[in-house]
């Protein structure tokens, strides 16, 4: 099947020399719910804005339904609906007419019903006649997703939509996109928090420093991230592992006062209470332990050193 | 042709038009009543008339076009200046549209406002003096090209300034002295020869003239090149704004 959005070769060098993108390959299927994960800074915006049509690329192609997205931006943008990650709204207008403007801006005729639909689904309706500036952030945030909508895209991007929002606006967010993922429209939201794209994305790509370092089934991402890892420190520094606690694939650091354990939480057996009962036997005390997450980036240096 | 965009941009700016009715129609309207007050009444009365006008009707012309140079400009560069700063543009970059429709939306709104005030400030200098318009075609017609031309030229102004003082300092530094220059409120054959001459390097000479000629058949340049001066900047302007869409020059990172 044809992706729906094609990325080949993408890079993007600002007037000032910053790198925003360097040489991402992406595809995205129809249908999807696709999360792109990454600290700030890391290309997220930057891309979606260049398929977009906000930011010009500095070279590589984008294809959306199979157009280029520069030769042919009018079969390309029309299709796309975009939130941004900022509130950038029309502070004097109101909600209806800010989503009436959407529709007729993205070249489809007027259907009142559907802009209805989108206000009552959003929770807006009561609010569509009062001035923009009146309303709070998460409201804001809804109407720029109701302009979004009003012009029925097959496509959505959603740039960091629950950034700042309340927890009842974000199980809201996450409904309506589940609810847009089952009429049919592909869904590319961008976060930095995990636990969002575990919740809601098919696919998960993460893009650090202007690279896309891997696009990953969110099952097999979150198995990875099921790992932690015991560190011990030790009584007294050790030369070398005993020959008899190999099996557990220790690494031996800090001068050979700490050991770290790399287990699993989601398996049946850690193995965490044989260890430690196999460092009594061999005589090894230590002063204190600890347990941490394997961070996001140790996971996904993990995932690609493992796709190598 | 994407036209439900440019109906929903023009749709949009009039709303904006219509919600700042006092600062959009009254403002001009007043500021022009109280130059005739001044110079149509209090001090025209005691200058003699000029190719046969009087003093009062000399200028209306003139005043009009003030009125819509400065409306124009101030009106669209503001229109597209604000969803610069406010970063609504976002949506409008990310449109189906090309600088064709995003031009007849914006400059559109904004010319149709300045005709309009044109119309509504004619029609209250007709109650200080007396109007004759001998040629009421070509008076619409340059009514109606230099409102286009201003408002693309505010166009232009908008999406180059990168901050509210840039905005209006064109205006004030170089609209308005070339304007007050340009034959407002004198014709430029009372002038010594040496500023007649200088006169004839100021664009807004011929665009008064010829707006004035279409009123009084009086005019400091000949009409026919008063008409050329306001396509040619029209084609100017037009080719500027297609350039700034097509590198996307201080619209698109």
């Amino acid at each position: 099947m044809q992706p729906v959005i094609r990325i080949r070769d993408l890079t993007k060098t600002y007037a000032g020399g910053f790198e925003a993108l360097k040489s991402v390959d992406l595809d995205i299927d129809k249908g999807e719910i696709f999360g792109l994960l990454g600290p700030n800074g890391a290309g997220k915006t930057t891309m979606i804005n260049i398929v977009c049509g906000i930011v010009t690329k500095t070279s590589g192609t984008v294809t959306v339904n199979g157009y280029d997205n520069d030769t042919e931006y009018r079969k390309t943008r029309g299709r796309i609906g975009l939130v941004p990650q900022e509130l950038p709204t029309e502070t004097f207008e109101t909600p209806y007419n800010a989503c009436r403007f959407s529709r007729g801006l993205f070249g489809k005729p007027p259907r009142p019903d559907h802009i209805e639909k989108v206000l009552k689904s959003l929770s807006l309706w009561d609010k569509k006649d009062t001035k923009i500036m009146m309303l709070s952030g998460g409201m804001k945030r809804r109407v720029l997703i109701a302009k979004a909508l009003s012009h029925e895209p097959d496509i959505l991007f959603l740039d960091e939509p629950t950034a700042g929002v309340d927890v009842e606006l974000r199980q809201d967010m996450w409904n309506a996109v589940q609810t847009l993922r089952e009429s049919g429209v592909t869904v590319i939201l961008t976060t930095h928090y995990i636990e969002e794209a575990e919740q809601l994305a098919d696919r998960i790509g993460v893009i650090n420093h202007g690279e896309v370092i891997v696009v990953e089934e969110t099952n097999r991402l979150m198995r990875e991230l099921g790992k932690k890892e015991l560190v011990l420190h030790l009584a007294s520094p050790i030369e070398a592992i005993p020959s008899g606690l190999h099996g557990y694939h220790l690494e031996l650091g800090a001068g050979g006062s700490e050991l770290t354990y790399h287990y699993d939480t989601k398996s049946e057996h850690t193995g965490i209470t044989a260890l430690l009962g196999a460092l009594h036997e061999a005589g090894i005390r230590f002063n204190d332990l600890h347990t941490s997450q394997s961070s996001l980036e140790e996971i996904f240096v993990g995932l690609v050193n493992k796709e190598r | 042709m994407n036209w439900y965009a440019v109906k929903a941009i023009y749709r949009t700016e009039m709303a904006r038009m219509m919600r700042t009715v006092v600062q959009s129609i009254v403002a001009p309207v007043l500021s022009t009543s109280l130059y005739f007050v001044i110079f149509g009444a209090a001090i025209g009365s005691r200058i003699t008339e000029i190719d046969g006008v009087s003093y009062g009707a000399f200028i209306v012309p003139g005043l009009i076009m003030l009125s819509i140079m400065t409306e124009s400009i101030s009106n669209s560069s503001f229109a597209i200046y604000f969803p610069k700063f406010s970063g609504t543009i976002f949506e409008l970059l990310s449109a189906p549209v090309s600088w064709v429709e995003v031009v007849l939306g914006y400059v559109g709104a904004a010319a149709t406002k300045s005709v309009i005030i044109g119309g509504i400030i004619l029609a209250t200098a007709s109650f200080f003096v007396e109007i004759n318009v001998a040629h009421p075609l070509i008076m619409v017609l340059f009514l109606v090209l230099i409102s286009v031309s201003f408002s693309l030229f505010g166009f232009i102004l908008g999406i180059w300034a990168d901050g509210w003082e840039k905005l209006t300092i064109v205006p004030i530094l170089v609209i308005m002295p070339l304007t007050f220059l340009g034959g407002t409120f004198y014709s430029i054959s009372m002038l010594p020869e040496f500023w007649q001459k200088l006169s004839l390097f100021n664009p807004i000479v011929y665009l008064i003239s010829g707006f004035r000629w279409a009123f009084y058949e009086n005019a400091d340049v000949a009409i026919g090149l008063s008409l050329g001066m306001v396509i040619g900047f029209l084609a100017i302007c037009l080719g500027v704004v297609r350039w700034i869409f097509k590198t996307g020059y201080r619209l698109r990172a």
